[in-house]
């Protein structure tokens, strides 16, 4: 009798069992699509708002003040001018924290991965890991405090530069530490085993081999601080003009998305900026998604 | 003791006293003596764990990448004590091939086997780098099968295409020694006989050591051989010598499988 009990219990149980992954079934179903809702609502929305104002001033000519804003908006007309300052202070910013930081972040990192378990390079691990979660605001005082009052004597791109480099930062030096990791020892004892001096090493044999994962971390540290807004206020500051001059305070896109905000007559051009950014970011981590995809099939190999 | 080696003419390596240690007091290998003949295979057998690889990483100071091994005793190069010697001079002098194929990824064919001279700054002509690149390849018997495809990548051929790439590596430097450390355990039997034939192909131009776990390899290509136990060198003769009338009871142990 008792095992005839038990095995109905058994039945039952599995019942109650297919009840259950039915239901968290449903819950993950659930879950994704209110995820999935936010995101098709944010890019439908940037897209349907911002597709108006895209031409082709908008990307070669610099943005426009309140009142030709203001007259376009009266007329019924698109608003003149574009974000080309802002694009073209984008890149300038963003090409010269590149020079920092990713020579210093790979350079670190290579550091990091070759003295492993050692109290000095523990102490910059962690220290690099303090870095990340630094609030990006707090490092625009810092800049602000180094180069906008010391150097430069004014707000300037190099000011955002700085800021932005430290942000990039330990994204370069935690991922060339991971690729680093990445590289079976057997090649770099290879390549010592042939009397190869240190940095030939690293330049001939560990930088090339890694090339894809550190590319992959540099992109990535790119699309972080693409959008970054806070910490340029307070370096960059902004300018209606096209400027290459770094010592010059310099526009970049969320800042102008952050100035068409506060203006009322500019609503129009915070969205197509945005979508911009939006495009822009999003052709980055596409292009970076393929190319650690095609890591991974080497290493498959 | 007809199958010494202490008569060694001119021997080219010369092991004198040493001892290497992972961590302070733990010796991977213990006071090791040995003269290694020229022109010849010695194989260095034991089962795993005994320092063979250990020993074999000693000839060209490979445990300098790692401040935490600890070596004591010398090695002398045709009467020159390596420690004197710098690392680029004896690594030009003393190659290497490791137990896994490493081509270096983002090299060709072409540009694996000169990569002892591009790492060491060494600039050649055209018609030297050719040369150098054409005998190697021949030496290891792939030039017939790679000269077509010099240029594509070394990692795209077979294990065993790949293991006689990188002893073309190491021979393009026309070192005096090769130092072998399991070359053959990833591969397949049939490249293993193709790298065995080369091995007693290339004996003639170059000192070998080969460490080895295979006791059949040992006694198939190996004029001298070592055996090793927990770090000791127990016994070290003639193979054929050796493999028939072990002096010790470990060696007699291994080599008829009780333990390994």
């Amino acid at each position: 009798m008792a095992s005839v009990s038990s095995i109905t219990g058994l039945i039952d149980n599995i019942q109650s069992r297919k009840r259950k992954n039915r239901l968290f079934l449903a819950l993950v179903i659930a879950m994704s699509v209110l995820t999935v809702v936010p995101i098709v609502f944010i890019i439908s929305k940037i897209v349907s708002n911002g597709i108006g104002q895209i031409n082709f001033n908008f990307f070669v000519r610099s943005s426009p003040d309140t009142l030709q804003a203001m007259t376009a908006i009266a007329n019924n007309d698109t608003i003149p001018g574009g974000i080309a300052n802002g694009i073209t202070g984008n890149f300038l910013i963003i090409l010269v924290s590149s020079v920092m930081a990713i020579p210093m972040g790979i350079m670190i990192g290579i550091y990091l991965y070759e003295n492993q378990g050692r109290r000095y390079s523990d102490l910059l691990r962690s220290l690099t890991e303090i870095l990340q979660g630094v609030p990006s605001i707090v490092l625009g005082i810092i800049s602000y405090l180094w180069i906008v009052k010391n150097i430069t004597n004014g707000f300037s791109a190099f000011a955002g530069s700085v800021a932005l480099a430290i942000m990039m930062l330990p994204m370069i030096v935690r991922s060339t530490e991971e690729t680093m990791k990445m590289i079976p020892n057997e090649i770099r004892e290879a390549a010592f085993a042939m009397g190869a001096p240190y940095h030939k090493v690293i330049l001939r044999i560990l930088i090339p081999s890694g090339f894809s994962g550190l590319s992959t971390g540099i992109l990535l540290s790119l699309s972080r601080i693409l959008g970054e807004t806070a910490p340029l206020i307070m370096t960059a500051l902004g300018s209606t003009a096209i400027n290459y001059n770094i010592t010059k305070p310099t526009s970049a896109v969320p800042l102008l998305i952050w100035e068409f905000y506060n203006d009322p007559n500019m609503v129009k051009l915070v969205w197509s900026s945005s979508l911009f950014l939006l495009i822009f970011v999003l052709t980055l981590n596409i292009f970076t998604g393929s190319l650690s995809s095609k890591r991974k099939i080497r290493k498959q190999k | 003791m007809t199958e010494s080696l202490d008569n060694i003419d001119h021997p080219v390596l010369k092991v004198r006293d040493l001892s290497i240690a992972y961590e302070a007091g733990k010796y991977a290998v213990k006071d090791i003596n040995a003269d290694i003949e020229s022109k010849a295979i010695t194989a260095i057998m034991g089962p795993s764990g005994c320092g063979k690889s250990t020993l074999l990483r000693a000839f060209n100071r490979m445990h300098e990448l790692y401040p935490n091994i600890k070596t004591e005793g010398t090695i002398y190069l045709n009467d020159n004590d390596i420690r004197e010697m710098s690392t680029i001079e004896l690594r030009r002098r003393v190659g290497m091939v490791f137990q896994r194929p490493n081509p270096f990824p983002t090299m060709n064919i072409y540009e694996n086997v000169i990569a002892g001279y591009k790492l060491n700054g060494i600039r050649l002509k055209r018609g030297e780098r050719d040369d150098i690149v054409e005998n190697s390849l021949k030496n290891v018997t792939l030039w017939d099968e790679v000269k077509d495809s010099l240029f594509k990548k070394g990692t795209f051929l077979s294990g065993g295409q790949q293991q006689r790439l990188c002893i073309a590596r190491a021979i393009a430097f026309n070192p005096d020694v090769l130092l072998l450390d399991e070359p053959t355990s990833a591969l397949d039997p049939v490249s293993t006989a193709r790298i065995e034939d080369l091995l007693v192909d290339l004996k003639k131009d170059y000192t070998i050591l080969l460490v080895t776990h295979n006791m059949s390899q040992a006694a198939r290509i190996s004029d001298n051989s070592m055996f090793m136990y927990l770090g000791e060198l127990v016994e070290y003769g003639k193979t054929d010598y050796m493999f028939t009338n072990p002096k010790d009871s470990r060696t007699e142990g291994y080599l008829t499988g009780k333990f390994g």
